[in-house]
């Protein structure tokens, strides 16, 4: 799915997070989003996903405009699915039913046949043996793979992904991050807001450093960490390299 | 205990008391209210159970309607406040008496008379308000990422309601609700004013005849039967639901 975000602009109050940002995803390109915290990457996700909406500027999904007053905000989310940094499984559902209540639901698809895609998804990233399980008997690592899990379940064309590594303990970053280079060679399209810096130089097909609300600087992975054109890219790409994250 | 007992024994010793004793605790009187008072008490069950279960119903349909976000939204999500607002402002009784009295004096076709029928819904109407206020309290104790991630997958407004909020809601709420339900188990008795003849009636006929209360009492004893094992209840659960929070923190 191409993804074009033209001129979006969002302020909480009076804090402005983003100023007129322009960012274009091509289809199966994995993008990923780097910036300090605060620097509106979580939101850009978030605008993307309908989920806040933009004061100014468009969003096209395929070339259709997404933030039009007339689009079906169900429709466009059920092309797209977003996984957060807390997980946000639903605690009082097991696997198998955080996996297929929204297929089942939104898309309608019979209570087997669901079942049989989550379980087939489950098998694929080692998840099988905790289908029954309930959230708070997973570690981090497990449920924030059931969230990826959950989202891929609804066959998004575009996967939206918000720091899905930062809640967790260093152990089992790598297993979700494992996971995402799997996803990478399905070919969907994805945008990974992230502080995995290695992750991002070997999985992105580009890179965007987020500054000031807007695409400061962006290209190919081995551009951007080893000549960044502008000092404020290279000042975050110093303060990374101190904290030893790249 | 010492407070208690020094009530007691003032109540005991006191001139008064043979008479007290003889209008409200006579054992004679006890023996011929008892059975007018527990078939009245009986009315009183079947009212409290049909009416809790009305008010659970339709006090999550409306927290639900006050629960929907948007502009789309604002009608019905107005009609909800503006009931909770009105019905919260009146009192139990009045609503009871506009309401026994009012309607069936409307005469309508079609609409039922009985004082009995519109004495309960007039308690089903008050407490579904505040039922729906514990419900949203619930609702709105859920942390807002898992509307979020709901509404993310695509799921409707009222299909987050539903499958995700709600079901967290409840389990937060039902100390609240079973609160909610000791409450309406001795309010159900208010409908007496509509000459209803559930167990405080009884008991008020009963003395009208032979100037002793001990109905009454017999009608509170009744009342605390049913009421204390809810409340013990009550807390057992809060207690037992602390107790897995907790277990699952560690």
């Amino acid at each position: 799915m191409k993804l074009q975000v033209e001129a979006c602009s969002k302020a909480f109050e009076d804090k402005v997070v983003l100023d007129e940002l322009d960012l274009a995803v091509a289809e199966h390109e994995v993008v990923c989003l780097v910036g300090a915290s605060g620097s509106g990457k979580s939101t850009l996700l978030k605008v993307i996903n309908l989920l806040v909406p933009v004061d100014s500027g468009r969003i096209l999904l395929d070339g259709r405009d997404i933030t039009a007053p007339d689009v079906n905000v169900n429709e466009v989310r059920s092309r797209m699915a977003i996984v957060f940094q807390s997980f946000n499984l639903f605690p009082h559902m097991n696997v198998i039913d955080n996996i297929t209540l929204a297929p089942r639901k939104v898309h309608g698809v019979g209570r087997r046949e669901a079942t049989a895609m989550a379980d087939e998804l489950l098998a694929r990233f080692g998840l099988l043996d905790k289908r029954t399980e309930y959230p708070d008997r997973l570690s981090g690592g497990q449920q924030q793979r059931v969230a990826i899990v959950r989202a891929l379940a609804l066959e998004p064309e575009l996967l939206l992904l918000d720091e899905v590594t930062s809640a967790l303990d260093p152990v089992l970053v790598g297993e979700v991050l494992a996971l995402l280079r799997e996803l990478k060679e399905s070919g969907i399209t994805m945008v990974i807001a992230t502080h995995e810096m290695g992750f991002a130089r070997e999985s992105a097909d580009r890179v965007a450093f987020l500054h000031a609300g807007k695409v400061w600087e962006e290209g190919p992975p081995s551009e951007l960490f080893t000549a960044p054109g502008r000092p404020e890219t290279r000042e975050f790409l110093r303060r990374i390299t101190e904290a030893g994250r790249l | 205990m010492v407070f208690t007992g020094l009530a007691l024994w003032a109540i005991l010793t006191s001139e008064a008391w043979p008479e007290v004793q003889q209008q409200f605790f006579n054992p004679d009187a006890f023996v011929e209210v008892f059975p007018a008072v527990l078939s009245g008490f009986w009315l009183d069950v079947r009212m409290f159970l049909g009416a809790e279960v009305l008010i659970l119903f339709f006090a999550l349909l409306v927290a639900m309607a006050r629960s929907l976000r948007g502009p789309a939204f604002f009608p019905i999500r107005s009609l909800a406040v503006v009931f909770i607002d009105v019905v919260r402002g009146v009192p139990i009784i009045l609503l009871i008496l506009i309401l026994g009295f009012g309607v069936p004096a409307l005469d309508l076709t079609g609409v039922p008379r009985s004082p009995l029928f519109w004495g309960v819904a007039a308690l089903v109407i008050s407490y579904s308000a505040y039922t729906a206020e514990v419900y949203r309290a619930g609702i709105d104790s859920v942390p807002e990422s898992q509307r979020m991630s709901a509404r993310s997958l695509g799921l409707t407004q009222v299909q987050t309601l539903r499958y995700v909020l709600i079901p967290q809601a409840i389990r937060n709420v039902v100390p609240a609700l079973l609160n909610g339900f000791v409450s309406l188990q001795k309010d159900v008795s208010l409908v007496f004013v509509l000459g209803v003849r559930e167990g405080v009636r009884e008991a008020e006929i009963f003395n009208a005849r032979t100037f002793n209360y001990t109905g009454y009492i017999v009608a509170a004893i009744l009342f605390l039967i049913v009421s204390i094992p809810v409340a013990r209840f009550t807390d057992w659960y809060t207690e037992r639901d602390r107790r897995r929070r907790q277990a699952m923190s560690v």
